[in-house]
């Protein structure tokens, strides 16, 4: 028994998949110690991005900080925009107009669906079933051509504005949400064709990546990560904001914790969000499109935190006002930077092949997490 | 941009011509106590830190429960104050058995806070201390809270990593951004700068310029390539800065 | 003369003539391949060189020939030439016992399709496609690096482990056609009148699947494709180098193909031959035939990999050994008593 090493004896390693990778979840360090083929502990090394959004909060004014915001999550930008509009809305004590909030929602809604389905292409991606990406970016070309003919802009929109919306919907607006809507279940069918009864799917995604609903919550996990451990909570059932009491859907739940799980949530919640958009569609109500109020926005002095349901989970934001135009502290909290915690959790045991799998299915937009 | 938007709403007040009006949504019959101040011209920079001392807008309202009476029991030497603001309820305690007042937060059965939404911290220069902010929520109650403490700059807290592994990098974030220690954290070092970066940013007295030219000079080899602004600096000429010049 | 006729001018003509077609070929599916995968991914696929992208195929090979040659620093040079080299030789001789056709008659002569007729033809072939396991393990060796090493054994012991169960999947053929010889395998299934598939359908599927792992293609792709953490055992190659793998790589699907069809399509049989009114169809010439064939298995290989996700390694090696091995030998076990039974 020679106790010489030689190359292929197993010991530990430790390898970086770093910051550039094929699977582009942005710039994410991870550090995997591996036994082999198995992980057995991963640290995570983000700041790749880091551009001091928190900072910039404090320099500019809480009119001015809006578009900055649509930086973080450069995905599903409106969801940002929304959840501070709403913040400062609520410091100030105004409420947007009914229709502005119409418009609020089916926007946020859409980038959703957006959000969602750009998530199932690279993740689909990543496991290797190239064509559902393409598919996927099909459906949301659709969605970012009536984000372009609403405000200008496709992924970094800055939709509303704090007390409503600036832009009225233009002509052919409901026309073409409908359009798109009639024809977007069909064409979730057609994902779930490719993936969800595929046998090489189920064996790459049932029971890789496990967490449970106390381990969920104990880390902080929000999202749909969250409903896919099985925990019914969505913040727009749970703590209604815009006016999501007015419309009807359900919050899709999961019951393993597993990467499939949380790929069928993510399905589900696309064709909730269909839903909320027909319904929405239909009953705009008119009116104004901007709360009345001052054109400068000085709150009172306090702190307050509000959080809304991003794609990714729970965003929040918490400002703190002096009584001036610009924030003394605003603070965001971002769903992936918590949710990326749960990596290390859920990754130990596995294979290397299913950590990109694993990135994938938390759904991590690193400027999100690095702000 | 908020000077400059295109609001086609004028909030509609009685007295004075061209006084830019304070945001807060009155009810119509609030009795305005007009301070007799010259107006400034409208649009102009919001420079006026002096809010006429009137009670206007929202106000803490004290709060109770039996949850605060719970706390105010059992840790009533570092409870300060519960109030609540704008509907969202604050509690406020001393930084000392933190630990173990999150603990009981989270295991009470009147409101068992098992989610910690955030963890936070604001700089008070004037005071010369940071308010570490922990905002909960309790699932089966669908209550948030918030609790925060102050601590001063040398001072450590401890970490709450032991009651909701969630603190991990939230805790870690905010020693990057702030420089609070915190005790017995497994891991605490930074987070979004590199290791080695001095100084810690979201502080009040940190200028976000050319503070990365040496970080960039020792691991890249290259300047920085920020110059001043020229109304800014001490010279006309917009030039590099190095950190001997 | 006539023996320097037969003998060696007229194979050297045949082994030239497959030299010549067979990186053609391979050129002509690359492009098919692209053309057809972004078709189902809706999208059109190379367009801008030459007209619908037809001259890609030439644009490709040029590109990468003049790339710049780099051996890394401490790779080992001789290995290092030679592992493409071993790869693409034994990719390309194995046509020489691919019967393309009967024989045709030029200048009065009658002149078989195919180079070579060995009577142990299928073994030759299984045997060849393992020497060509050998130059992946070389290139993974030569590089010098740990990750491309670990990547090659990786896939050649996934090469290995399907060759097995190959290997077990084409005994119920050679035992219906009595030989092992290519052309006789054709040839008793013209006499029989119906292509092998329908005797042997199980053997079949689990030939092309065998076949598919064997070459290292979608969904069985993950030591090329994980190339973040375990690179590919090409990874160090560039330029001419890399373009000969891709070249050996693609004759071996093109060897499958050839393969699949010969021992259970009828190799260059028109479908149905027994059906005597289906007869008009003989005005086509039997190499279309077989070249139709291999375009369909061509096709599914592309099929699949647009389709489908991978395996990961772990989940392939058990397919392989646990479920398509047993599968296999009990298909041996059955034929064989069928055969005994119903009287050879």
């Amino acid at each position: 028994m020679s106790t010489k090493e030689t190359l292929f004896d197993t010991s530990e390693i430790t390898v970086s998949m770093g910051p550039q990778h094929p699977s582009t979840h942005g710039v994410l360090q991870v550090k995997l110690k591996l036994d082999g083929e198995r992980v057995l502990d991963a640290e995570c090394v983000i700041g790749y991005l880091h551009r001091g959004v928190e900072k910039l909060g404090e320099a500019q004014t809480y009119g001015q900080f809006v578009p900055t915001l649509d930086r973080m999550d450069y995905i599903a930008a409106v969801s940002n925009c929304l959840g501070f509009c709403e913040t400062i809305e609520k410091l100030l004590g105004v409420t947007a107009p009914p229709r502005a909030q119409y418009i609020r929602v089916i926007m946020t809604e859409l980038n959703r669906i957006t959000s969602h389905l750009l998530w199932l292409g690279t993740h689909a991606l990543d496991i290797g079933a190239m064509t559902v990406f393409l598919y996927a970016f099909r459906e949301r070309e659709e969605i970012l051509k009536i984000f372009e003919n609403y405000c200008g802009a496709r992924l970094t929109t800055h939709m509303f504005r704090i007390g409503g919306t600036q832009y009225e919907i233009y002509d052919g607006f409901q026309d073409q949400v409908r359009t798109f809507i009639n024809d977007f279940p069909k064409k979730v069918d057609e994902y779930e064709t490719l993936l969800t009864e595929n046998r090489i799917w189920l064996e790459r995604t049932r029971g890789v990546g496990v967490l449970s609903a106390k381990d969920a919550i104990d880390l902080g996990v929000t999202g749909p990560a969250l409903r896919g451990s099985g925990v019914e909570w969505d913040i727009r059932k749970a703590k209604p904001y815009a006016v999501y009491p007015d419309f009807q859907f359900d919050i899709p739940v999961g019951e393993h914790g597993d990467t499939y799980d949380r790929y069928m949530v993510r399905i589900q919640e696309m064709r909730q969000s269909a839903r909320i958009v027909s319904q929405g569609i239909e009953k705009i109500p008119d009116g104004p499109l901007m709360a009345k109020m001052s054109k400068i926005i000085k709150p009172p002095i306090g702190d307050i935190y509000h959080s809304i349901e991003a794609p990714k989970g729970e965003l929040g934001y918490y400002v703190v006002s002096d009584g001036s135009t610009q924030a003394y502290r605003t603070r965001v909290r971002p769903p992936s930077f918590v949710n990326l915690q749960a990596l290390r959790k859920m990754v130990a045991g596995h294979m290397v092949a299913d950590v990109v799998a694993i990135i994938g299915t938390l759904d991590i937009v690193l400027g999100e997490i690095d702000r | 941009m908020a000077d400059e938007e295109k609001d086609n709403q004028q909030t509609e007040k009685p007295a004075g011509p061209a006084k830019p009006v304070p945001p807060a949504p009155a009810p119509p019959g609030e009795p305005k106590a007009a301070v007799p101040k010259p107006p400034p011209p409208p649009g102009a920079k919001p420079a006026a830190p002096a809010a006429p001392p009137k009670p206007k807008g929202p106000q803490q309202e004290p709060w109770s429960s039996p949850l605060v009476d719970a706390i105010k029991e059992k840790f009533g030497g570092e409870f300060i104050k519960s109030y609540s603001f704008i509907g969202q309820n604050q509690i406020e305690v001393k930084k000392d058995r933190i630990a173990e007042i999150m603990t009981f937060l989270r295991d009470n059965t009147i409101v068992p806070f098992n989610y910690l939404v955030d963890e936070t911290a604001v700089h008070w220069p004037k005071d010369e201390q940071f308010e570490i902010v922990y905002i909960l929520y309790s699932f089966p109650k669908n209550e948030h809270v918030r609790v925060k403490t102050r601590i001063k700059e040398f001072e450590e807290i401890e970490s709450v990593v032991s009651v909701w592994t969630t603190a991990d990098w939230l805790e870690r974030e905010v020693y990057d951004m702030f420089g609070v220690r915190y005790a017995n954290h497994p891991n605490l070092k930074r987070i979004l700068l590199p290791e080695d970066w001095v100084g810690y940013p979201l502080r009040k007295d940190y200028n976000i310029r050319l503070q990365d030219v040496e970080w960039v000079r020792k691991h890249l080899g290259i300047d920085s390539g920020q110059k001043f602004y020229v109304g800014e600096a001490r010279h006309e000429d917009t030039g590099y800065i190095t950190p001997s010049g | 003369m006539d023996f320097l006729i037969d003998y060696i001018l007229i194979p050297l003509v045949k082994i030239g003539l497959i030299l010549a077609v067979l990186p053609l070929a391979v050129a002509a599916i690359t492009l098919f391949e692209r053309k057809i995968i972004a078709f189902m991914q809706v999208r059109l696929g190379p367009m801008r060189v030459g007209p619908w992208g037809l001259l890609q195929p030439i644009a490709d090979p040029i590109k990468l020939l003049l790339k710049e040659d780099i051996i890394p620093a401490g790779a080992d040079r001789w290995i290092f030439v030679l592992a493409p080299v071993v790869a693409v030789v034994s990719a390309f001789i194995v046509f020489a016992v691919i019967p393309f056709g009967p024989a045709i008659r030029i200048f009065g002569k009658a002149i078989p399709l195919w180079v070579t007729d060995l009577n142990i033809g299928a073994l030759y072939v299984l045997s060849i496609s393992s020497v060509g396991v050998l130059g992946i393990i070389l290139a993974g060796w030569a590089s010098n690096s740990k990750y491309p090493l670990l990547g090659a054994l990786r896939s050649a012991a996934q090469m290995v482990s399907y060759e097995v169960a190959m290997g077990f999947s084409i005994i119920g053929v050679l035992m219906l056609a009595g030989s092992l010889s290519l052309v006789s395998i054709v040839k008793a299934q013209e006499s029989s009148g119906v292509w092998y598939v329908f005797y042997q359908p199980v053997a079949f599927i689990l030939f092309f699947i065998c076949g598919v792992a064997e070459t290292n293609r979608a969904p069985f792709d993950l030591p090329e494709a994980e190339s973040e953490l375990v690179a590919g055992f090409h990874t160090e190659y560039s330029g001419f180098r890399f373009s000969l793998f891709f070249l050996a790589e693609y004759a071996n699907m093109i060897t499958v193909s050839a393969m699949a069809v010969t021992l259970f399509l009828g190799g260059w049989l028109r479908p149905f031959p027994n059906v005597s009114w289906l007869g008009f169809l003989d005005i086509i010439p039997p190499v279309f035939w077989f070249i139709i064939k291999i375009i369909v298995f061509l096709y599914f290989y592309f099929w699949f990999r647009a389709s489908w996700p991978r395996y990961r390694y772990d989940q392939l090696m058990k397919l392989g050994w646990q479920r398509l091995l047993p599968v296999a030998m009990a298909n041996v076990i059955v034929t064989a008593i069928l055969v005994v039974l119903l009287g050879g």
